[in-house]
């Protein structure tokens, strides 16, 4: 995007910034042991985990800055997060 | 009529919308005049009183988003507090205008004059334009805005005169007519706002993709502005009289041997000196810089061009290296075969009288400088 005069910008303008670009772990999501319980879209400190209509859930890995603190907060039972290296 | 007064009095024919300032030593008189003359009904602003100069300048960075034309006043350590919002405005490419009361930084405390204060935000994007005298205190405010306002520049700026020196001496001065002010400036004509109905953010977040390229546009952004100082300042000449054309001033520089460069209110005292000199048939003459930000480095060159030498008068120093000023005459130089000597002086109020300026070219011509002048060996 252009560059505007005194670092200006319209709203909306943060989803344009993908700050997944500064991930170095990626989460993945184990559907099969996941309990739906929630867990980890209430910690995501991004708020980039969201419920589908079928009640699964999905990480937007476009914002996700591999923190990994859904894969730690998962309920033990479950453990249905891991995270792994970026290939970059 | 005192400095302070002056500028009080032109700030108000600028017509700025908002005001807001925090009184230190010596601004004072020029905040107070100011509030004085909106009490009065004499200009219709909004004066927002503030509890520090962090905050002041930050009440400026609102006021100047949402379309206002802005002005404030501070020095030294009221600078200093405000450093952070200083950056802040101009990487917001705001048109603010404040005038600068030259003082001393802490510490050790001084209330006294040096330019420390302003030099201290040399880094930060300002332009910064120093006055020789009272008059050149009330026209830079005007052209300040003039320049600082233009699209292409969108930058904020300095309008120093030394504290005391200036801002409490008493001189006569030409106030502009409102009209002719009026016709010169305009009514502010903000290049984008702040608006509820088209919402804007300004000095947003840059990742390292952006930063390096918001900042090559902003240096030339400040680079513009010396190429808008010569035509505002011509068109001001035309207007008002007075000619700002040049964004260093010469005074008997054409066939001398000695050149002084210097900046502020001791380019009058040189000037007397000089006069004094050239009587006993010294060859001196004075550049006096007028517009330190952005730094008139091809200006200097051209006009050293038959110099044998210089002395150049700093009253700053950046500690562990030299002045400011000679810094930035001696990196213009570079690679002329002309000897460039550097003395500190005047610092924290000390005088600085036609002898001293008389010792210096002395010095000069003996080939000794890069030094603190006038030290009282006594007390060290």
């Amino acid at each position: 995007m252009p560059l505007g005069i005194g670092c200006t910008a319209r709203p909306g303008q943060s989803r344009n910034n993908k700050t997944g670009s500064w991930r170095v772990y990626y989460p993945v999501l184990d559907t099969e042991k996941c309990t739906k319980c929630g867990t980890c879209q209430l910690i995501c400190p991004e708020g980039c985990i969201t419920q589908n209509e079928d009640k699964t859930y999905a990480i937007d890995l476009d914002f996700c800055k591999g923190c990994g603190m859904c894969a730690e907060e998962c309920p033990d039972k479950a453990k249905a997060i891991s995270m792994h290296l970026e290939e970059k | 009529m005192e400095g302070s007064i002056a500028v009080a009095e032109t700030v108000r024919l600028c017509r700025p919308q908002v005001i807001s300032a925090y009184p230190i030593t010596p601004q004072t008189h020029i905040v107070e005049g100011l509030a004085s003359i909106v009490a009065d009904g004499r200009l219709d602003a909004e004066y927002i009183c503030v509890e520090s100069e962090f905050s002041a300048l930050s009440a400026c960075i609102g006021a100047s988003a949402a379309g206002s034309r802005v002005y404030s006043a501070t020095t030294s350590q009221g600078l200093a507090l405000m450093a952070e919002v200083v950056f802040n405005s101009a990487g917001m490419r705001l048109p603010i205008v404040m005038g600068i009361a030259n003082r001393a930084i802490s510490a050790p405390l001084s209330i006294w004059n040096d330019q420390q204060d302003s030099i201290m935000m040399r880094d930060s994007g300002w332009l910064q334009f120093y006055a020789e005298d009272n008059q050149e205190a009330v026209d830079l405010h005007i052209l300040a805005y003039k320049i600082c306002e233009d699209h292409n520049i969108l930058l904020p700026a300095f309008v120093c005169f030394d504290g005391f020196i200036l801002s409490h001496v008493y001189e006569p001065v030409d106030i502009p007519e409102q009209d002719a002010v009026d016709a010169f400036l305009g009514p502010f004509n903000p290049y984008q706002k702040l608006d509820c109905n088209d919402p804007i953010s300004f000095g947003m977040y840059a990742t390292p993709e952006y930063y390096l390229e918001f900042r090559y546009e902003h240096d030339q952004a400040v680079k513009r502005a010396a190429e808008a100082f010569r035509k505002y300042g011509k068109e001001f000449g035309e207007k008002f009289g007075r000619d700002y054309s040049e964004l260093v001033t010469q005074y008997k520089t054409e066939d001398a041997e000695t050149i002084i460069i210097a900046m502020g209110s001791i380019c009058g005292t040189i000037k007397d000196a000089i006069d004094e000199m050239r009587e006993a048939g010294q060859k001196v003459g004075l550049l006096g810089i007028r517009c330190f930000r952005p730094f008139p480095s091809e200006d200097l060159r051209a006009l050293l061009g038959n110099a044998k030498r210089v002395a150049v008068l700093d009253k700053n120093v950046s500690l562990g290296a030299k002045g400011a000023v000679a810094l930035e005459v001696k990196d213009a130089c570079y690679g002329m075969d002309l000897p460039i000597y550097d003395y500190i002086l005047g610092l924290g109020g000390r005088d600085v009288r036609k002898s001293d300026i008389k010792n210096i070219v002395a010095l000069c011509e003996e080939g000794k400088g890069d030094m603190f002048y006038g030290l009282r060996e006594e007390v060290l």
